[in-house]
């Protein structure tokens, strides 16, 4: 804010995962299967599925896994950055819909305006919610409850109450962004990847992320030591909107149409993936690559559960539901293992 | 920051800010009526008042629920979900009777809540998640049982959800008893005392020794069964369980309910009059829009713009 800035990059608390010195085995163990639980059971559950179902391991079913897992580990990635500063977005499910819808108008002309519209939407969305926060000092969870719905709103507005269905035109350069493959994966995976290899580098090797690290741990403590609390607050949720305007207008381009009833509960599954891959829902403590092993974490589960074609995919939200209570319980209890010891 | 941005407002501002603040509720209620009255035809006939008054009951049973989690400083996310439930159980046992039925409804409530509750005092996770794993988990739980819509043919729940006692409905009668009764609990028994005090500070209250744990376990399981018995009141109106779309949006309106009537989320205070007014407010402002032929998205927008003006104005008045 308008503090002196002390000029040297905010140094980060030791996060709860992190080893501390002369850490007892016992300490390290936990801090372990906190970092990496969700990959040993990633690697698990894809080797069960795979000796289970011959139709697991095969190259369309893992294409449609990673190409469905893309636009859901966009949105993750957004989540993370709200979620290690201690926040949450509720609102990137309506968000995902209303990038969509916009990105399958804008694209009638050109694809600079359909990628473009959903991010400079969305984006101000996420500006205005992160405004309501940082400088109003609202909940987080009310005020982007709030624009959830709000969201939808402009998307009911804009497609005549959810009547209209705009097209995109299988012939644009917008549509072959969803629809082409290059070696052998799509085009949003790959675009995935990307946003997860910049958010990953922007978290851990930039001042802005060590100040995300900084306001999640403790704001007053951030703040004291010159950090722009409000404005990576803000920030933050300007990202999330951004990310899940993003992987609307892809699922659109995937489509070749603006559906307007995606992303209800997309919040929630963002949410479970991220705190799956590690993030702490408290704060200050978190990292982009555990997000999107939490995505596929979920989506395998998903994929299995459609595999065993007598479970009604009812299921699968019992079964998420489930594992995210586990998960949260599991994080709670190693957290505090580490602390005592 | 607070007191300077007060210390600079004059006395009678603030004074007229913090009446705004208790009071404006009702006053936002009786605006909406004068100007329906005046602008809206047929607004002034007994058939309407008894629609608007029988939509609000499941609504504010809900709220007066998550009156008691936001007084803890909590929420409880899984409201509508624990409603799908609960419309589901009455389904696969009306058969066994009506009263058996009902206790199934409830008894699902109840172990939702007591989840819910488990998981806040003696795990610590924060109400948020822990009520957002229960809302996932609940919804298909619902969808598992009762994969989708059926007709509730029963005559003591047609006659709950449509009948009435001179001429109140029965469903409006147990919405304001239940409110009664919330209020009497929060105002007058130890176990409000004890609900108030941990919401304004729970160390303190721990140090006090009061049953911290036990006392939030319990708020977590009124609100299930609240939740539970307003999914029973929906089923009885509509003669129908819906396990896909009861209930949904339901955590949104609860709260807007609570904060609208000047329950401030940071814990520690419960106003159920407020509560009320705050959902009739609510179901006004819905019905206004409708009734002018505005689209469902002015009034999802319009009920957006109305919470974050309610946080607004109850954020100066923070914890007392």
């Amino acid at each position: 804010m308008t503090t002196a800035d002390i000029g040297s990059p905010v140094r980060k608390e030791a996060p709860p995962g992190a080893e501390p010195l002369g850490a007892t085995r016992a300490e390290r163990l936990s801090a372990l299967a906190q970092q990496h639980g969700a990959l040993v059971t990633l690697v698990i559950a894809v080797i069960a599925a795979s000796l289970s179902f011959d139709t697991f391991l095969t190259g369309d079913n893992l294409q449609n896994m990673a190409l469905s897992s893309a636009f859901l580990a966009v949105v993750a990635l957004g989540m993370t950055f709200v979620i290690v500063t201690g926040g949450i977005d509720l609102s990137v499910g309506s968000l995902f819909a209303l990038g969509g819808v916009l990105a399958a108008w804008g694209s009638q002309y050109g694809t600079l305006v359909a990628l473009l519209l959903p991010l400079a939407v969305c984006g101000l969305v996420g500006v205005v919610n992160g405004l309501l926060i940082a400088r109003s000092g609202l909940a987080p969870f009310i005020v982007t409850l709030a624009a959830m719905l709000g969201a939808r709103g402009i998307l009911l507005a804009v497609t005549d109450e959810g009547s209209t269905t705009y097209l995109v035109d299988k012939d644009t350069v917008f549509a072959s962004l969803g629809q082409e493959t290059l070696l052998g994966l799509g085009v949003p995976v790959w675009i995935t990847l990307a946003l997860f290899g910049l958010g990953a580098l922007v978290l851990r090797r930039t001042r802005f992320g060590q100040y995300v690290y900084a306001v999640g741990g403790n704001e007053d403590a951030a703040a004291l030591m010159g950090a722009p609390v409000a404005r990576t607050k803000i920030a933050v949720y300007t990202v999330s909107g951004l990310c899940a305007g993003l992987a609307g207008a892809l699922n659109a381009a995937w489509l070749v149409s603006g559906v307007t009833i995606l992303g209800s509960g997309m919040e929630l599954e963002a949410i479970s993936a991220v705190v799956i891959g590690g993030t702490l829902l408290s704060g200050g403590f978190g990292f982009i690559s555990g997000s999107l092993v939490g995505v596929l974490l979920l989506k395998v589960i998903q994929n299995v559960i459609n595999q065993i074609g007598s479970l009604d995919s009812a299921y699968q939200q019992v079964v998420s539901g489930a594992f995210l209570a586990v998960v949260v319980v599991a994080q709670t209890w190693l957290g505090r293992r580490q602390r005592v010891l | 920051m607070t007191e300077l941005t007060l210390g600079r407002v004059s006395a009678d501002r603030a004074r007229l800010l913090r009446l705004l603040q208790e009071y404006g509720v009702y006053l936002g209620v009786l605006v909406l009526l004068l100007v329906n009255i005046a602008f809206t035809p047929h607004f002034l006939s007994g058939e309407n008042f008894r629609t608007q008054a029988v939509q609000v009951a499941p609504v504010l049973v809900v709220a007066l629920g998550m009156a008691l989690a936001i007084g803890t400083e909590g929420v409880d996310l899984s409201v509508g979900s624990v409603m799908a439930l609960s419309t589901s159980l009455i389904s696969l046992y009306l058969g066994y009777g009506v009263w058996i039925a009902l206790l199934a409804a409830l008894l699902g409530g109840i172990v939702v809540g007591l989840a819910n509750g488990s998981l806040v005092a003696f795990v610590g996770v924060q109400p948020i998640v822990a009520t957002l794993a229960l809302m996932v988990a609940g919804r298909g739980l619902a969808l598992v049982m009762l994969p989708q819509l059926k007709q509730v043919n029963d005559p003591d729940m047609a006659a709950l959800g449509s009948g009435d006692l001179l001429g109140v409905p029965y469903l409006v009668l147990i919405a304001a008893g239940l409110a009664l009764l919330v209020a009497f609990v929060v105002r007058r028994t130890t176990f409000g005392r004890q609900l108030l005090a941990i919401g304004d500070s729970r160390p303190a209250a721990q140090l006090a020794g009061l049953p911290v744990r036990r006392v939030l376990i319990l708020v977590y399981v009124l609100c299930g069964a609240l939740a539970a018995f307003a999914g029973v009141l929906a089923t009885a109106r509509l003669t129908a369980s819906d396990p896909t779309s009861l209930g949904t949006l339901m955590e949104l309106s609860a709260i807007t309910a609570v904060v609208v009537g000047g329950t401030p989320l940071s814990g520690g205070r419960v106003r159920i009059g407020g509560t009320v007014a705050g959902a009739v407010l609510i179901q006004l402002l819905t019905a206004t829009l409708i009734k002018h032929d505005l689209p469902p998205s002015w009034t999802q927008i319009a009920q957006a713009v109305v919470i974050v003006l309610a946080v607004y104005a109850a954020r100066e008045r923070g914890k007392r």
